[in-house]
């Protein structure tokens, strides 16, 4: 009996993932309280600059060809913004966040 | 590095981001979230440098001077911005990302052998779908971005802008726009490429303003959606998944904020998005107030009255935020206590610029978060509270959202102040709010009108007391 594998498209994988991430995402930020709905919108701006990934993979791609000096040109470009947001976003979710204080007793 | 292992340490990446939203739920777990989202990031970019290095010494240094540059700016804007700038901020950062997915989007456009998506000229046609949509979405948050930072920062007038046949113009854009993705995924030109960048630059701009200042809550968090699903693009085309899943989150966050604005301004958010509302004074409710006189009080008589109360709710709304008047307002606060009144504080959720704005500034002034409450949490409150404190807020506590069938905000919900025993209000003038609407509450017998900047006022009754 011969086997036939069914390859599934890659995409599928990745559109499966996303789908997920989107109810995770809906369930998780509902149960954020709103008293921090400010560093939230910081720390997801923060979150969201893990494009840098792509940044240093535009960035680092070895310079064969005129395309590839414009990649470079662009990565590094996008890595100083994705870098401003990441510590940007994070220092200033961690400099709200510790002004948070319970009433003293 | 393996290619597997690098994959399930993206999926950690993920994880961890999911876990630093996830600490947000209360602000004793939020701070170690924050530290899980971190070391979600530094995870993300090791693993990336791990499994492929920078080509050569220049690519390195590119990569360490770019890291380095980044570092540098963010960590002195982070340490430098006042709190009350924050909506400003937030706006700014959601522009870079927005940035960052066009560049990155070029960056493979013009290097795709580095992304694994094909060869220069012939990339495969499902990345250049996914990397198009990526780049029309970050092009559109960058522009709109901007325009909302502009307006945010008072640096354009928060009125809306609106141009003659605005939808006509906004749907042609689009339409171009899916035209040119078409052509770039049929073509794999760079000039379909180029013309997508721009046309969506473009519809940004259009579609940010003719929103007026009134409503930049909604814009904001709807940016924020926007970078989410812009990463979400890039994501695909990378095939990391600690890109899909972050873009996600953010995108679904965003989309939840917005629409909790919509809810608490009682407005579609096709209607905020058509924009043009806060424009012009509503002529609707505000005609029949304008004979009555107001019963304006000093600061004297507010500090004597609060002294003797039992209960005071004191209502923040922007106004204080501009005045800076937050630390005045918790020594005012302090001394209360002192005299054993009961003080708490009730945020309405579109107070201030952006979701959440005024508790950052109470908790700026040292205000514990215990002692500030909801609008669901508190509005029942009122009516046994001896004193509604209500300084810079206007249209929140506006009572024709209930009454008032005519009015443009009935329906909204609002702060009952009113059925506070007193009401004072600390206003710079008897003008209508942000949204062009006028106060009945100004004119009523158990209302007293302190007029004056919000921290000199507050200053003022500290003294007296």
């Amino acid at each position: 009996m011969e086997h036939v594998a069914q390859v599934v498209d890659p995409f599928i994988f990745r559109l499966s993932i996303f789908v997920l991430a989107v109810f995770v995402g809906y369930f998780v930020v509902w149960s954020v309280t709103p008293a921090l709905h400010t560093p939230l919108m910081s720390v997801t701006n923060a979150i969201s600059s893990v494009i840098v990934v792509g940044a240093l993979l535009a960035g680092g791609v070895a310079n064969v060809s005129s395309g590839s000096g414009w990649a470079r040109g662009f990565g590094f470009i996008a890595l100083i913004f994705a870098c401003i947001n990441i510590f940007g976003g994070f220092l200033v979710t961690q400099r709200m966040l510790a002004m948070y204080k319970k009433k003293a007793k | 590095m393996n290619a597997n292992l690098s994959a399930l340490l993206y999926l950690v990446a993920g994880v961890l981001f999911i876990l630093s939203l996830r600490g947000l739920s209360s602000p004793a777990s939020s701070r170690q979230g924050n530290l899980f989202g971190m070391i979600g990031m530094a995870i993300a970019v090791a693993t990336t440098l791990a499994n492929h290095p920078p080509a050569d010494g220049l690519a390195w240094l590119l990569v360490i001077v770019g890291i380095a540059i980044g570092a540098a700016i963010g960590a002195v804007i982070a340490r430098r911005v006042p709190m009350t700038s924050m909506p400003e901020l937030v706006a700014a950062f959601h522009s870079l990302v927005g940035m960052a997915a066009v560049l990155v989007a070029a960056g493979a456009f013009y290097a795709p052998e580095a992304f694994d998506i094909g060869t220069p000229g012939n990339i495969h046609t499902q990345s250049l779908v996914e990397m198009s949509l990526g780049v029309a979405i970050g092009a559109l948050t960058f522009t709109g971005s901007v325009i909302a930072f502009l307006k945010l920062s008072a640096r354009m007038s928060g009125a809306p802008i609106i141009l003659p046949a605005r939808h006509l113009i906004n749907i042609s854009l689009a339409v171009a726009l899916v035209a040119c993705i078409v052509g770039l995924v049929v073509t794999g030109s760079p000039v379909f490429f180029w013309l997508n960048v721009i046309l969506a630059l473009l519809l940004g701009v259009l579609m940010i303003i003719p929103i007026g200042g009134a409503d930049m809550p909604v814009v904001i968090s709807m940016l924020n959606s926007y970078s989410g699903w812009a990463a979400a693009g890039i994501g695909f085309t990378l095939g990391n998944s600690a890109l899909i899943i972050t873009g996600a989150l953010v995108g679904s966050s965003g989309a939840i904020l917005s629409y909790i604005m919509c809810h608490a301004m009682n407005r579609s958010f096709i209607s905020v998005i058509l924009g043009g509302f806060g424009g012009e004074t509503a002529a609707a409710g505000g005609a029949t107030g304008e004979q009555k006189p107001a019963k304006l009080g000093s600061a004297d008589d507010a500090a004597f009255i609060m002294k003797n109360a039992s209960k005071v709710i004191i209502v923040p709304g922007y106004g204080m935020a501009v005045a800076q008047a937050q630390h005045a307002l918790r020594e005012m606060a302090d001394m209360l206590k002192k005299e054993g009144v009961e003080v708490k504080y009730a945020i309405h959720p579109v107070a201030g610029r952006m979701p959440g704005h005024m508790n950052v500034l109470l908790a700026e002034a040292n205000v514990p978060y215990d002692e500030v409450f909801e609008l669901e949490d508190i509005n029942s409150e009122f009516a046994q509270a001896d004193i509604a404190f209500v300084i810079g807020a206007n249209d929140v506590t506006n009572p024709a959202a209930e009454e008032d069938k005519t009015s443009p905000i009935y329906g909204m919900p609002v702060l009952q102040v009113w059925k506070a025993g007193t009401v004072m209000f600390i206003k710079r003038s008897l003008a209508s709010g942000y949204a062009g609407i006028d106060n009945p509450l100004f004119y009523r017998d158990n209302t007293m009108m302190l007029l004056g900047d919000a921290k000199k006022v507050t200053e003022n009754i500290v003294k007296a007391m």
